[in-house]
């Protein structure tokens, strides 16, 4: 119950509010970093994925991405990362980018490739073009993938820019780093509450862009339980 | 690292038994137990879901808002509880196998065709019989897809738990590698991970082969395209995340 006290005493003291080693700023860094890498890697990875997904071909290369991605430790990924280019804000983007684009890419993929064969049909049939198909059509029902694609993407980036803080970057990470260095463990607590905080609001987030994006006619598709 | 080579071949013979084996063993004894205690927790938590449908909403509500929160907060949140030892790491890590396995338990279970319970139950078996000779088994595919992708994401994150000081590969790629600007020891340290997670993800799919021989096998030589590979993943992701999520579960930092 002390130590609680403590985080919460260190979560209220003005001091922590205000300066650019403070949580606002802190915050607004990890939120910069992250959301950079992960427009950089939807750039990247939802016109690969949705390309692929509509011609049918680079499925197999996609799963692999995704299963390499997937058993890849990301810290040693960025350690490797910034021992080679050095420290700084570039390599560390490369990492997080690199991360995140086999979530993105595999569910882009796979959602456009799961389209109903016979909407496709009758899309065809109707006189679209092939990519009348692909904008009006698959990428519309591959919605809900995508962002989930997007989510879990988003949930890593924050995580690993977390772990960049060891790497000489600013972000909420630095709180633990320097809370550690320093034997503070009420920094440390708090800049860790503070990671969760991002991380449930960004969750939020992806809910809310759910509920706004995906055509209604498909929001019905989601049972609880089967 | 300039001038030095990426790899150090003479490095990795004179270290392979401290610390590459003894990381090596860490890591293993810190992911398969979180594995485990996972679907030890799982398997009940599902029959019960399957049984008590409005518990459903609820658990999958849980588990996957502690499944959001970054793995090194978890860590250093528990820190000051369990301190240094093992369970720092188990504790956090076998909450998160249970957002891909309760899910999982819960639709395999839901698959069961009603044919094959109302046999099973014209054949005299109890409710407790029928769940363990027959329902069980009927769900274990699906089980199993769950357990693989939460071995191979429990098998990364483990890494992350060197930051915190409680070894695994991740404590090789952190004191050997970074901290002394040597990258052998990061390049070992990822090699061995990846391996480790595909050599448990190819002993759980050979396991379901031999526990489950009525399953078809997915077509190899050239033929395991797209939707064979996809279906096989997707059945692995959670029913909130339908229809077909090859992705949704992944390992996070």
């Amino acid at each position: 119950m002390n130590l609680m006290l403590t985080v919460a005493e260190w979560l209220g003291d003005p001091q922590q509010w205000s300066g650019p080693a403070g949580i606002p700023a802190r915050f607004l860094e990890h939120l910069g970093y992250s959301g950079l890498a992960l427009l950089i890697a939807a750039a990247i990875a939802v016109p690969i994925g949705l390309l692929t997904g509509h011609t049918g071909r680079g499925g197999f290369l996609t799963a692999s991405a995704a299963n390499v991605g997937r058993a890849l430790p990301t810290i040693g990924v960025l350690m490797l990362v910034v021992l080679a280019v050095g420290i700084g804000l570039t390599p560390v983007m490369v990492a997080l980018v690199v991360l995140a684009v086999p979530p993105i890419l595999v569910n882009t993929h796979e959602g456009v490739r799961g389209v109903d064969p016979q909407l496709r049909d009758a899309a065809q049939g109707m006189g679209m073009r092939g990519h009348e198909v692909l904008l009006r059509l698959e990428l519309p029902v591959a919605v809900p993938l995508i962002l989930l694609g997007l989510r879990t993407a988003a949930i890593q980036v924050i995580s690993t820019a977390t772990i960049a803080a060891y790497v000489g970057i600013g972000g909420l990470g630095r709180f633990i780093v320097d809370g550690q260095a320093r034997r503070q463990f009420e920094m440390v607590a708090g800049g860790s509450l503070l990671v969760v905080l991002l991380a449930v609001l960004v969750a939020v987030l992806f809910y809310l862009l759910r509920r706004l994006l995906v055509a209604p006619g498909l929001r019905r598709r989601t049972p609880v339980g089967r | 690292m300039g001038d030095q080579p990426l790899v150090r071949w003479d490095w990795i013979a004179s270290h392979l038994v401290d610390p590459i084996g003894t990381r090596l063993l860490e890591h293993l004894q810190l992911s398969i137990t979180p594995i485990l205690l996972g679907l030890l927790l799982a398997l009940p938590l599902g029959v019960a879901c399957v049984r008590w449908r409005a518990l459903y909403p609820p658990v999958f509500t849980t588990v996957n808002i502690l499944y959001a929160i970054p793995s090194i907060a978890l860590f250093f949140l528990l820190l000051p509880y369990t301190s240094f030892s093992a369970w720092t790491a188990i504790i956090p890590l076998t909450v998160y196998t249970l957002a891909v396995l309760v899910p999982n338990v819960v639709d395999g279970l839901n698959q069961v065709p009603d044919h094959v319970r109302q046999a099973a139950e014209a054949m005299g078996f109890g409710p407790l019989r029928r769940l363990v000779q027959v329902e069980l088994p009927v769900a274990l595919p699906v089980v199993i897809a769950g357990l693989r992708v939460a071995a191979v994401a429990t098998i990364s994150m483990v890494s992350v738990a060197s930051l915190v000081g409680l070894g695994g590969l991740g404590q090789l790629i952190l004191t050997e590698g970074f901290r002394r600007q040597f990258p052998t020891p990061i390049v070992v340290g990822i090699v061995l991970s990846v391996a480790l997670a595909f050599l448990v993800d190819g002993l759980l799919v050979l396991l379901q082969r031999w526990w489950t021989p009525w399953t078809p096998r997915p077509a190899r030589a050239g033929g395991r395209n797209r939707r064979s590979a996809a279906a096989s993943t997707a059945a692995a992701s959670s029913a909130a995340d339908r229809p077909a999520a090859p992705e949704g579960r992944r390992r996070r930092a």
